[in-house]
């Protein structure tokens, strides 16, 4: 029997609004944050919505970097989830979070005034502002001198699957006995428009242009790709010595994760779907379960053809005949890609906290081949334990199990 | 209890040459500069290295130079190790920043100086859609995975020097603790890219000028390299001793290296001292950057490789030690299997 990890924080922010409770209410009314892309002209591209969320300092033209939005958003749900956990800064513990890579993009740039690479490498010796934006580490470094964690903070990318991967790292630490405590989180704002582009060349999104809202439909037969999405969630997580030697209300149990790597290909799993059926199989055999003891997965779900396919393939294959319901939030909040798994496990510990399951929204044509029950509607549902899946672009498969508080 | 970790093997390509023996007598070898390509800023290139036969072409059409480099030293570390056939349940970790922009896309770009409609015109017609998988930092680690079957965990941290000492320090502490068996860990580091040079001369870092040793220049030197070394429960060619990482503020950096040395077993007499940072020290040790310059993700891992080499070839001890460009210090110790 594997330790338990309390959580005694939980913080959110997705373009359905800032805060855990606002979330979660806008997820069980079935709320879609999904809306054309104002940020930056997006005419002649091929997708022009987004779950974006935009900030007072975005200008018309020049809005915020990745890195500046992704510590905005961090530092956001980090600082709510602290504030419900009791803890402040300087956090007894180290910051693992996942995080998108990041580079100077075109504003900065073309704001040089160079006209070839020279011109540039020489223009920004005299800005160390540009350093501590856009070096790959500056982001975390930032939010972790805010919140004064401990120690290297751990700065993952796996693709779509960092947030879950930050979890999973904060567990080990805990653990291994190197902390009692860890800020485990991801935040994403990797919509700029090359990004969106490159996506869109890798014909990965949904085009549906005259309906944003309805562009996130995961499970259907007509699903088209996912959605971009601006995000971000945190968890603080604690031994359960820790947690309760300080008296602190547990909010849930992080009991366990599991991850395989893909050795197939760069964008598509396994067709046989081993690789992420490994990856549940030793999140559930890490939390001391069996796969019967699953009440509920928030699935990686990103409404993309191939996805959807092999994950509904690789729940059956592990649940037998009657899976249990499995949902996919993204069909709200889109893709938040790095913090993608931070946050949905903070969903899933909403969900069994209230014993209420998130809907799939916009599922009015299921396709019938999945064969499962993706919760067209919030609904009340009695479980102990949740999956929450996290499968990476590059094949880095995560899954994490989320434990229900007990009641005192 | 911690169980002891080995350095079962060992992958090193760099402006040096390529493998193990090529950079064993790295202190004593004569640095590889190239003045001209991003001038002033001198770089070491990386030595001309044998991808076409050890990445299949259909997966080496995927990458650019940096994942090749990078998938090609991970290969090494494992053949080096004869571990071939225990990469099933590997784990690995990389350290890595980004990959490879369209440079003559961007040129293009830069001259126009389109507005913002004609910008995303540009790039929708002229970027390539399978650079973007060259490009994604997790990417090498893909690549690693797919050409080399690496099949157990796999994380990438970011995050320049320090991060590289992270992947090494996560890799230890988790066969230490028992809940990896053998670990995969390293970075690799292409130097000679505009856009690698951009992201590190920002704030002034770099050396312009003619190449001159550490303690001569005005800034780092930047150089090309791959290291990946594979630990495990097994003695290995060394014993990887103990890994320490902190970062904070730039103010409390000596005090937290002295700390983390202060941490780490006590030095022994003719210990080998590497120093892995990008700039100067008063403090000892051979200089890593004034063979390879100053070699970001991969550095850390590098030294701690030539750290295991030296033990290897009679030293009693390496004891590594690094304070990153911008933040972060690492303490390493390698003594004798």
């Amino acid at each position: 029997m594997s330790q338990r990890i309390a959580v005694t924080g939980i913080g959110l922010v997705t373009a359905l609004g800032w805060g855990a409770e606002a979330n979660w209410a806008a997820m069980r009314a079935g709320r879609s944050g999904v809306r054309p892309i104002t940020r930056f002209d997006t005419e002649g591209l091929k997708t022009r919505f987004a779950a974006c969320v935009d900030l007072p300092e975005d200008r018309p033209g020049a809005p915020l970097s990745v890195a500046a939005r992704s510590r905005r958003l961090g530092e956001a749900a980090i600082a709510e989830a602290l504030a419900q956990s009791g803890l402040a800064a300087p956090f007894p513990g180290p910051l693992c979070i996942g995080l998108p890579p990041v580079e100077i993009e075109w504003p900065q740039r073309l704001a040089l005034g160079a006209a070839d690479y020279p011109g540039m490498i020489a223009a920004v010796a005299s800005r160390p502002d540009l350093a501590g934006e856009f070096h790959f580490g500056a982001t975390a470094a930032h939010i972790a001198e805010r919140f004064g964690t401990r120690g290297v903070p751990q700065v993952v990318t796996t693709a779509c699957a960092s947030g879950s991967s930050a979890i999973q790292m904060a567990v080990e630490a805990i653990r291994r006995g190197e902390c009692g405590a860890v800020i485990a989180a991801g935040a994403e704002a990797s919509l700029q428009p090359e990004t969106l582009i490159r996506f869109s060349l890798l014909q990965a999104l949904s085009t549906r242009n005259d309906a944003p809202e309805a562009a996130s439909r995961p499970f259907t037969l007509s699903r088209d790709g996912f959605v971009m999405a601006d995000g971000a969630g945190a968890l603080i997580l604690e031994s359960e010595d820790h947690a309760r030697g300080r008296g602190a209300a547990i909010l849930g149990w992080v009991l366990g994760a599991g991850e395989a790597a893909d050795t197939f290909h760069r964008t598509r799993s396994t067709p046989d779907g081993s690789a992420i059926i490994r990856a549940m199989e030793r999140a559930v055999a890490d939390a001391g379960l069996a796969p019967g003891d699953i009440g509920y997965v928030n699935a990686h779900g990103t409404s993309t053809p191939e996805n959807d396919r092999m994950e509904a393939m690789a729940c059956r294959a592990l649940f037998g005949e009657a899976p249990p319901p499995v949902s996919s939030t993204k069909s709200m909040i889109g893709h938040t890609l790095s913090a993608a798994g931070a946050i949905e496990a903070a969903v899933c510990l909403l969900a069994l906290r209230d014993q209420v399951l998130p809907p799939t929204i916009n599922g009015d044509d299921p396709d019938p081949e999945l064969g499962l029950d993706t919760v067209p509607a919030s609904r009340p549902h009695r479980f102990r334990v949740a999956l929450s899946n996290s499968f990476g672009f590059g094949g880095q498969n995560v899954s994490v199990v989320l434990g229900r508080a007990e009641p005192d | 209890m911690r169980r002891p970790v080995g350095i079962l093997g060992i992958g090193l390509a760099s402006s040096l040459g390529d493998g193990v023996e090529a950079h064993r007598p790295w202190a004593h070898s004569a640095p590889v500069v190239d003045e001209a390509r991003f001038a002033p800023h001198p770089i070491h290139p990386l030595a001309k290295l044998p991808f076409a036969e050890t990445i299949p072409r259909r997966e080496s059409r995927q990458m650019e130079d940096w994942q090749r480099l990078g998938t090609h030293a991970a290969g090494q570390a494992i053949s080096h190790a004869g571990a071939a056939d225990r990469v099933a349940d590997m784990d690995l970790v990389v350290a890595a920043g980004g990959g490879e922009r369209d440079a003559a896309l961007d040129a293009q770009i830069l001259a126009a100086r389109p507005g913002e409609a004609a910008l995303h015109g540009m790039l929708q017609a002229g970027l390539r859609p399978t650079l973007f998988l060259a490009q994604l930092s997790n990417l090498l680690a893909g690549s690693i995975s797919i050409v080399h079957k690496v099949g157990g965990s796999s994380r990438t941290l970011m995050g320049e020097e320090i991060a590289g000492a992270e992947a090494l320090r996560m890799a230890w502490a988790r066969i230490g603790a028992g809940t990896s068996a053998l670990g995969l860990a390293g970075g690799a580091f292409l130097a000679e890219r505009p856009e690698i040079v951009l992201l590190h001369a920002m704030g002034g870092r770099l050396h312009a000028g003619p190449w001159a040793p550490m303690a001569g220049r005005g800034g780092t030197v930047l150089g090309s390299a791959a290291a990946f070394l594979l630990l495990g429960e097994d003695a290995g060619i060394a014993r990887l001793s103990h890994v320490g990482t902190d970062q904070g503020g730039p103010a409390g950096a000596e005090a937290r290296l002295d700390a983390l040395l202060a941490a780490a077993p006590p030095a022994l007499p003719g210990a080998v001292e590497i120093w892995a940072g990008p700039f100067d020290t008063p403090r000892p040790g051979l200089r890593l950057a004034d063979a390879f310059g100053h070699t970001a993700e991969s550095a850390f891992p590098l030294a701690v490789a030539l750290g295991a080499l030296a033990v290897q070839d009679g030293a009693p001890q390496a004891r590594i030690a690094m304070t990153g460009a911008w933040r972060g210090e690492a303490v390493a110790v390698v003594e004798p299997a």
